[in-house]
């Protein structure tokens, strides 16, 4: 399963066939795995990456340190779900040191996401504080160079 | 002035490599899905890359020991003794090449005497043959076929074995017909080489890509330790071809004749290689499982794949080559090459490349990516369709 995993995690392109051939198995148990893995969701999303800025999209990212007050009960976890509704909110995780949760939020322009700090974020009941870090250039994103100017230098037959 | 004459008989004589003609055709092509490649796709992984940076910015620019640095012998003692319990001295029983090439080139001048004769197993790398004569040595052919899996028996060794023959030359898993022996096939010809005394060569380069049981070292086996000159390197395991760093290891004697030869013509392999290969060594074994794990799933497909256009192949267990027979077509390995890459642009290469006993065959690599091959698989299905 875990080799399924990771073939699936670097390129979901491959079909059910060439899948089953790579891994030795039959196709039906291939199909029948991967349909299981997505309704348990183990493999959440099929996603792509995309260069927005080579695209010529203009958008903000930033990163946001926030400490936050832990509730009774639920943790971090409430506080930390009133973040991530937000469809601002690209990605978020609970941090260990000097803040709690990091916070990846998208704009289209550096005022539309100061915008959402100021007066969505650091509003919350729970909040403490807030620093934000505009990101100026993404070099890899999920594994993968962004620009790689590694490419097959190999002499096109070699013995 | 024909400067040609002047050029000695004995090279004149060998013929250039089958590789390089077609090469040259095939350099010519643009858009070309290649399968013809030899070597890793995947570039050194980084950290052997960026360990090379930090010993040149320490200042690692000079000429090492001929024998290679001491470090690097040590780690190639241990990893060779670690991985097949075979123990070698790394003062004296381990020399640092300039790749494989280098050290099978000493091995050959080392050990041959003019007319001793040399058991080679074809097909077979393009460079045994010549290096043999080059040595002034005679290169005798023992034709394999796709029936046995282009296995080398002892039978047939029997057949040509004669007083003048000094070595036998094999290469397991086999470029480029992705054949591996088992312990017992391989025990029995230490048995033969025993009965005749012979010393065997084996260049072991594709010894990690064995995708079935365990790679057999032939100095592993009974009484062959002294007997075989090992060779091995980086170039494939780690992907490190260009870096050019081979190792030869055997008795002391046979170690310091052939030091002997490389200290006067080579000198040392490269400082910048053999301070990569010492990385390699020390934290590469993850790389290589990750890249063994891949070249496995993408022979899976190549198998499939050629299963399915119908060309009879044997399942290979090592290397990254995969040798299907193309002889249905009627046509030679050349003119199939030359035409597929003319109609379907993919190149491959002609097995007559690799010895007469190559010819009906084709050398597809699988050291490519997945989009490649699937590509190239369809290329070739239509192509051969149009051929019947």
């Amino acid at each position: 399963m875990q080799e399924l995993l990771e073939l699936l995690e670097k390129d979901h392109t491959l079909t059910v066939e060439q899948l089953a051939t790579m891994l030795d198995k039959s196709q039906a148990e291939v199909a029948a795995l991967v349909n299981r893995l997505e309704a348990e969701k183990i493999i959440v999303k099929y996603q792509t990456i995309v260069n927005w800025e080579k695209a010529g999209v203009d958008r903000v990212t930033a990163v946001i340190d926030v400490k936050i007050t832990p509730q009774r009960e639920v943790g971090f976890d409430s506080i930390a779900e009133r973040i991530y509704r937000f469809p601002e909110v690209r990605s978020l995780y609970l941090m260990s040191g000097a803040y709690d949760l990091l916070v990846m939020v998208e704009g289209k322009n550096l005022k539309e996401v100061s915008q959402f700090v100021s007066t969505r974020l650091s509003t919350i009941e729970g909040v403490l504080s807030t620093t934000t870090h505009f990101m100026l250039k993404m070099y890899k994103e999920s594994g993968v160079i962004v620009e790689d100017e590694e490419e097959d230098r190999r002499l096109v037959v070699s013995p | 002035m024909n400067w040609g004459d002047r050029v000695s008989p004995t090279v004149r004589a060998i013929p250039p490599s089958g590789i390089r003609r077609f090469f040259d055709i095939v350099a010519e092509t643009k858009g070309v899905v290649s399968l013809g490649v030899g070597e890793p796709d995947f570039v050194t992984p980084w950290h052997i890359r960026e360990s090379c940076v930090y010993g040149l910015q320490k200042g690692y620019t000079a000429y090492t020991s001929n024998y290679g640095l001491l470090e690097l012998r040590e780690e190639i003692a241990q990893h060779v003794n670690n991985k097949y319990g075979v123990p070698y001295d790394p003062r004296k029983e381990i020399l640092v090449t300039v790749g494989v090439s280098e050290a099978l080139d000493l091995a050959m001048r080392a050990i041959l005497s003019p007319g001793d004769e040399v058991l080679v197993p074809e097909p077979c790398y393009v460079s045994y043959k010549a290096c043999v004569t080059l040595a002034g040595g005679n290169p005798v052919i023992v034709p394999t076929t796709l029936e046995n899996e282009f296995r080398v028996t002892v039978s047939q060794l029997e057949e040509l074995v004669t007083p003048r023959t000094k070595a036998l030359l094999i290469s397991y898993p086999n470029n480029p017909t992705g054949t591996i022996l088992t312990y017992n096939e391989l025990a029995a010809i230490a048995v033969f080489a025993e009965k005749h005394d012979l010393i065997v060569i084996s260049d072991e380069i594709y010894a990690d890509l064995t995708y079935q049981g365990q790679h057999t070292c032939f100095a592993s086996l009974p009484g062959m330790r002294d007997r075989t000159i090992l060779l091995n390197g980086f170039s494939k395991a780690y992907a490190m071809t260009g870096w050019r760093i081979g190792y030869a290891l055997s008795n002391r004697d046979f170690i310091n004749a052939m030091t002997k030869i490389h200290q006067y013509t080579m000198l040392c392999a490269p400082i910048t290689g053999q301070i990569a290969a010492i990385e390699a060594l020390k934290h590469g074994d993850g790389d290589v499982a990750k890249m063994v794990d891949e070249y496995n799933r993408r022979r899976r497909l190549m198998v499939e794949g050629f299963r399915k256009i119908g060309l009879p192949c044997f399942e290979p267990k090592g290397a990254f080559y995969i040798f299907p027979s193309i002889r249905e077509t009627g046509l030679s390995s050349l003119a199939f090459a030359e035409q597929l890459l003319k109609a379907e642009k993919v190149a491959l290469v002609p097995g007559e490349a690799f010895g007469a006993s190559g010819e009906g065959f084709v050398r597809c690599s699988y050291a490519s990516s997945t989009t490649n091959l699937t590509e190239a698989l369809k290329r070739i299905d239509r192509f051969v369709k149009n051929c019947r």
